[in-house]
């Protein structure tokens, strides 16, 4: 069983964006960490940058496959995780905690309601 | 058209691999982390199914001209118990398939098994059989790829966990020899050769026995299951090439030459494609299969563009990972041979980006 926590709403792509805060903290799921293996690289766009709602936002790498990052959210980039440059591993060690990958200031708060719920992101990884 | 299955599909499932699509397969690339399963390979002991390779029998009293004629290098030097490396190549000298052939014990004559890539089997039986009944020779040719499963037992370990499974002297076996053997009482042909640059055995074992075998290997002699994405890695690291991706007689022709391994090309013998090699030998090639590493962050994948510093592009990768033993993105690829000495700096355009590698040469690991 893949864990899902109940503070962040999910992209059928399988990013989350924490809804708990001021700003979101955006990364990728447990159950696509599983599924990509060892991540042995990403790349994130820069503080400052602003990112659109669906659209890609950066890379994955693990050892066997490639996959684009999708934004949960729209907004401006006001912090990334640059530890994961040195430790991409956190990914999969962590993926909902040390292997976060920014924080989003959000423009458009509504858009959360298009996420999936954690019951909803369950459902669709079972 | 449905996937074939290795006769373990399910047990493999059961212990919650992951699976891909190879060569017409469905075989596990991976059980734990390839990195885990890696470094059980390069430090003690890993265990593969490979069933997914084939094995074609040729025997009768012409089965020496039929091998000696369809591969480059030179059966005859081979006694009962010997393999060898070898390409079968067309009229152009271009590579279709690398295979190990090996000389079995036979006292009724000549006898050979050749172990073609995994979706290779029935297009080289058809070959054999082709070439035989055009020439005229008295052989038989059996595909029996699926009545043989083949294990790959890598690792420092290996000749520990092979003595301990079987009745035959495994861990004096010398390196590329091979003997019939019962592995846990079941009647085997035990190689010792491999595609990990590890010491290790590829056993050939009957279809209906491999349940027993494998258990026997991963639950008593503490082999870790091993899938496919760890077996790339690991021949990644050796150079070695991959078959349908390094070379591929439609998408990455390549002879034997360019891919490195002209010392498996005996031109003092008669083969389809000698003449064409023997030119090529005497001419050299343009292009040369390099390894290379990035020196910036970012992982090299194939297909790939190789640049030189003037922004042109020169080459491509064939093959790249992030070396999970060195901790470095590593490639395998093509290029000028005036771009191909070691130390030679070029680039590799990861999508929107170059990063720059140098060649280096292979295996990436030292001794």
């Amino acid at each position: 069983m893949f864990e899902v926590p109940e503070d962040r709403k999910y992209l059928e792509s399988h990013e989350y964006a924490t809804t708990d805060g001021e700003t979101a903290t955006v990364g990728i799921s447990d159950f696509a960490q599983d599924e990509l293996g060892d991540v042995v690289f990403v790349e994130l766009p820069a503080e400052g940058d602003e990112m659109t709602r669906g659209e890609e936002f950066g890379v994955v790498e693990s050892i066997k496959a490639v996959s684009d990052l999708y934004a949960p959210v729209s907004g401006t980039v006001v912090d990334v995780n640059e530890e994961l440059f040195d430790r991409p591993e956190l990914v999969n060690e962590d993926p909902y905690g040390e292997g976060w990958m920014l924080e989003v200031e959000v423009s458009d708060a509504d858009e959360f309601d298009e996420l999936l719920s954690p019951e909803e992101y369950r459902d669709q990884t079972e | 058209m449905a996937l074939r299955k290795p006769p373990l599909r399910e047990a493999h499932a059961a212990r919650d691999a992951k699976f891909t699509e190879f060569g017409g397969w469905d075989m596990p690339v991976e059980f734990d982390s390839i990195r885990t399963e890696h470094a059980a390979v390069r430090e003690s002991v890993g265990i593969f199914d490979v069933s997914h390779m084939g094995e074609v029998e040729v025997s009768g009293p012409d089965a020496t001209t039929l091998m000696q004629r369809l591969t480059t290098n030179d059966v005859t030097r081979l006694n009962p118990g010997d393999s060898q490396y070898a390409m079968i190549t067309n009229e152009e000298g271009t590579i279709l398939d690398d295979t190990v052939v090996y000389r079995l014990p036979d006292e009724a004559g000549e006898r050979y098994l050749f172990i073609p890539n995994a979706g290779h089997d029935a297009q080289m039986h058809e070959r054999w059989t082709v070439h035989r009944d055009e020439w005229g020779l008295d052989a038989q040719v059996n595909d029996v790829t699926e009545e043989w499963a083949m294990f790959a037992v890598q690792g420092p370990d290996a000749g520990d966990a092979v003595a301990a499974a079987s009745d035959g002297d495994a861990a004096d076996l010398p390196k590329f020899e091979a003997h019939y053997a019962d592995v846990v009482g079941a009647r085997s042909w035990v190689a010792r050769t491999g595609y990990t640059g590890e010491d290790g055995f590829e056993i050939l074992c009957p279809w209906d026995d491999v349940e027993t075998v494998w258990n026997a290997f991963v639950d008593d002699h503490d082999c870790t299951p091993c899938g496919l994405g760890a077996r790339d890695t690991l021949r990644i690291e050796m150079g070695f090439l991959l078959s349908g991706q390094d070379f591929d007689p439609e998408t990455e022709p390549r002879d034997p030459y360019e891919a490195g391994v002209g010392f498996t090309v005996k031109l003092d013998t008669e083969f389809v494609g000698r003449d064409a090699l023997e030119a090529v030998y005497e001419e050299g090639v343009d292009e040369k299969f390099v390894g290379l590493k990035l020196l910036d962050r970012g992982v090299a994948r194939h297909g790939y563009d190789v640049v030189d510093d003037d922004g042109h592009v020169v080459g491509h990768v064939t093959s790249g990972t992030m070396s999970p033993t060195l901790n470095e993105p590593i490639a395998l690829g093509y290029v000028p041979v005036e771009h191909a000495e070691p130390g030679t700096r070029l680039r590799v355009a990861v999508r929107e980006q170059e990063k720059r590698a140098k060649v280096v040469s292979t295996p990436f690991l030292e001794d």
